[in-house]
């Protein structure tokens, strides 16, 4: 267990402490995650797997603050993520994370270099400089030469590569992606993949991946799984 | 607070029809709006401008209106004699006395006819109003012949009353020959002719209607209105020139009200189409909420982006608005006036001020229209924004 030591020795960024979220809609309610406690440090890339409906989703919407717990603690970089307000959690998240969506969620009528210059208009930058960043971001994914394009105009693995761009311009210590590869062909799912492998390793971003797929999984340093909102003991694996 | 603006200028382009569409529904209620406004403002300035604060318009005790008062000339000469007149260069007091009376003459929107004041006086009638200039090509009339001279509004409107033309009134003939200007001023839509004629030719030669008197100073102007007004003897009413046209101005608070009225309804009804078209938006743009703010925009900015787009979309509708008025700027029309009985013309004034208004009017409703939308928007939970289609 050596690579745990390791592990232990670097900076956490993800800590959770019996972490719970329940649904609740009239009689009806449902335990999506239940008492879940992982640490995910700096430098990690990992898979979150689980058949569907086991509760990836709503784990990850939890470490991006879009969601609140109904139980537990959940600390984000050194961050308590239930004691933070709206507009300080609204902040945080332009900081600190950069989040990558299965159906890509582009703004339709702004244009590739518009869509990745968007999160920075929240930074004290300069129109010009907020340009010079997104470019460079477009470059970084290889979609130098489609800064005018309309998301329309794009495929779904350039459409996804701009998300990526988008997700990365504010230069964020994590990102986190729900089955980025979902909605793409093989070829770009492998493109899509190999990015953020790069990501991880070259630009030491720390990487949280929700996907079914075992293909995808196998880009990550760490895979955990998840059955009926329970996080399963590290290194098992569920059937589906 | 950051605002995504372009992004909502954007869709303002991108959505060119409901745009369009919303944008008409506000520019016709500015434009209704700015109409009426200037209607008022060119009644207003029309009915304003005529009449000198040190002019005094004597009438027969109980009168309103010129129409409907004698004042004779015996009583002439004993206002005359009162002090604090201003007089002319030979010495001579500053009195007018004149004949009013109205007939009947075809205009262009009203070939029945329509009232119009005919005024007899003399030069130093037309002495005390100042600013009437004869237009080039024609002249004053002359004092003992059927000459008349007709405002520049009733040469305008009335295809009887042009230069050259030949009127026919009282019981004669009167040759149109000259056009007066008199900028805003009432005075426009009258004709003048020679007193002594004009009161001839309706058996008033001695009991015409109406004497103007200008005081040497504001006091004295005062002191003459109250003078005459308790000066038993003499039994007249006076009141000051621009009290008098004030008065009378009254008459343009039906068209306020009327406009009023019919403005406030289209635009509590384009302000619901604006937010119609806000609410549709949102709903539209769910996904596209939740996506700004996972990558950060607050709830405020939000609510702020979408309330700016209402209101830029209900200012492009206030500018079309405008643009839908502007040609009718300087259209000349007229109003019947229900203390004279007769018709005074006016221009439609949209001055800038009256377009900045219409402008802030539109951004209003867009306001109004906008403000429940937004909130909607902002108010939306992330999760649930993205799950929507
Ligand atoms: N807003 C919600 N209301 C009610 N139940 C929900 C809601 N969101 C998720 N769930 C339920 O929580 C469970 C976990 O969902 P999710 O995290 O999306 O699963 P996964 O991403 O692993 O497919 C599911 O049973 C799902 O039906
Ligand atoms: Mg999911």
């Amino acid at each position: 267990m050596s690579e745990t030591k390791l592990s232990e020795s670097s900076e956490v960024v993800i800590r959770t402490n019996k972490l719970t979220k329940e649904f609740i809609r009239d009689e009806f309610h449902v335990i999506a995650l239940k008492d879940v406690n992982i640490e995910i440090h700096r430098g990690e890339f990992v898979a979150l797997m689980g058949p569907s409906g086991s509760g990836k989703s709503t784990l990850l919407h939890l470490i991006a603050a879009m969601d609140k717990s109904t139980g537990g603690e959940i600390e984000v970089l050194g961050e308590n993520l239930n004691r933070l307000s709206d507009t300080q959690i609204a902040h945080w998240r332009n900081v600190h994370v950069g989040f990558v969506f299965q159906q890509f969620n582009l703004i339709p009528v702004l244009t590739a270099l518009e869509n990745v210059e968007l999160p920075l208009k929240l930074t004290n930058l300069k129109k010009a400089e907020r340009l010079e960043h997104a470019t460079t971001a477009l470059k970084l994914v290889g979609l130098g030469d489609r800064l005018g394009h309309f998301p329309r105009q794009l495929s779904g693995g350039q459409e996804q590569r701009v998300a990526i761009a988008r997700a990365i311009v504010t230069d964020p210590q994590l990102i986190l992606a729900d089955e980025p590869t979902g909605n793409l062909d093989a070829q770009s799912a492998d493109d899509v993949l190999t990015m953020l492998s790069r990501l991880n390793k070259e630009y030491s971003k720390t990487v949280v991946m929700v996907t079914h797929d075992p293909h995808a999984a196998k880009f990550a340093t760490r895979v955990r799984h998840l059955e009926k909102g329970e996080l399963l003991p590290e290194g098992v694996t569920t059937t589906a | 607070m950051a605002v995504p603006v372009s992004y909502n200028v954007r869709n303002l382009i991108v959505r060119k029809t409901t745009t369009i569409m919303t944008a008409l529904g506000i520019a016709l209620t500015v434009a209704v709006l700015l109409s009426v406004m200037g209607l008022v403002n060119g009644l207003d300035s029309a009915l304003a401008s005529t009449g000198d604060p040190l002019n005094i318009m004597v009438l027969r005790r109980g009168s309103t209106a010129e129409l409907t008062s004698v004042v004779s000339r015996q009583q002439y000469q004993d206002i005359r004699a009162l002090p604090g007149i201003a007089r002319d260069a030979t010495g001579e007091p500053l009195v007018s006395l004149e004949m009013v009376t109205v007939i009947q003459l075809a205009s262009v929107d009203a070939p029945d006819g329509i009232n119009v004041n005919i005024r007899g006086l003399t030069q130093t009638g037309i002495d005390l109003r100042h600013g009437l200039t004869i237009q080039s090509g024609g002249r004053w009339f002359q004092q003992g012949r059927n000459e008349v001279v007709v405002g520049a509004s009733i040469a305008k409107r009335f295809p009887a009353a042009k230069l050259g033309n030949t009127l026919r009134f009282g019981r004669s003939n009167w040759k149109v020959v000259g056009v007066m200007d008199a900028g805003q001023s009432a005075t426009n839509s009258e004709i003048f002719g020679d007193l002594n004629l004009v009161s001839a030719d309706y058996n008033r030669l001695d009991f015409p209607s109406s004497a103007l008197v200008r005081a040497t100073d504001a006091v004295s102007a005062a002191a003459l209105v109250n003078a005459i007004k308790t000066d038993q003897r003499l039994n007249l009413d006076a009141i000051s020139e621009r009290a008098y046209y004030d008065k009378q101005s009254v008459s343009a608070a039906p068209i306020k009200f009327l406009g009023g009225f019919v403005a406030i309804i289209m635009a509590v009804g384009s302000s619901f189409a604006a937010m119609n078209t806000m609410f549709a938006a949102v709903s539209r743009r769910s996904k596209e909420i939740g996506t700004l703010r996972v990558l950060g925009f607050s709830r405020s900015s939000i609510l702020l982006s979408f309330f700016i787009e209402s209101v830029l979309l209900a200012a492009f509708g206030g500018l079309i608005g405008c643009l839908l008025v502007l040609p009718l700027n300087g259209l000349t029309t007229g109003i019947g006036n229900f203390v004279t009985f007769s018709e005074t013309s006016f221009a439609l004034r949209i001055s800038p001020l009256i377009m900045l208004a219409g402008l802030g009017f539109a951004m209003l409703l867009g306001a109004l229209g906008g403000f429940f939308p937004a909130r909607n928007a902002a108010t939306k939970q992330i999760l649930v924004a993205l799950r929507e289609v």
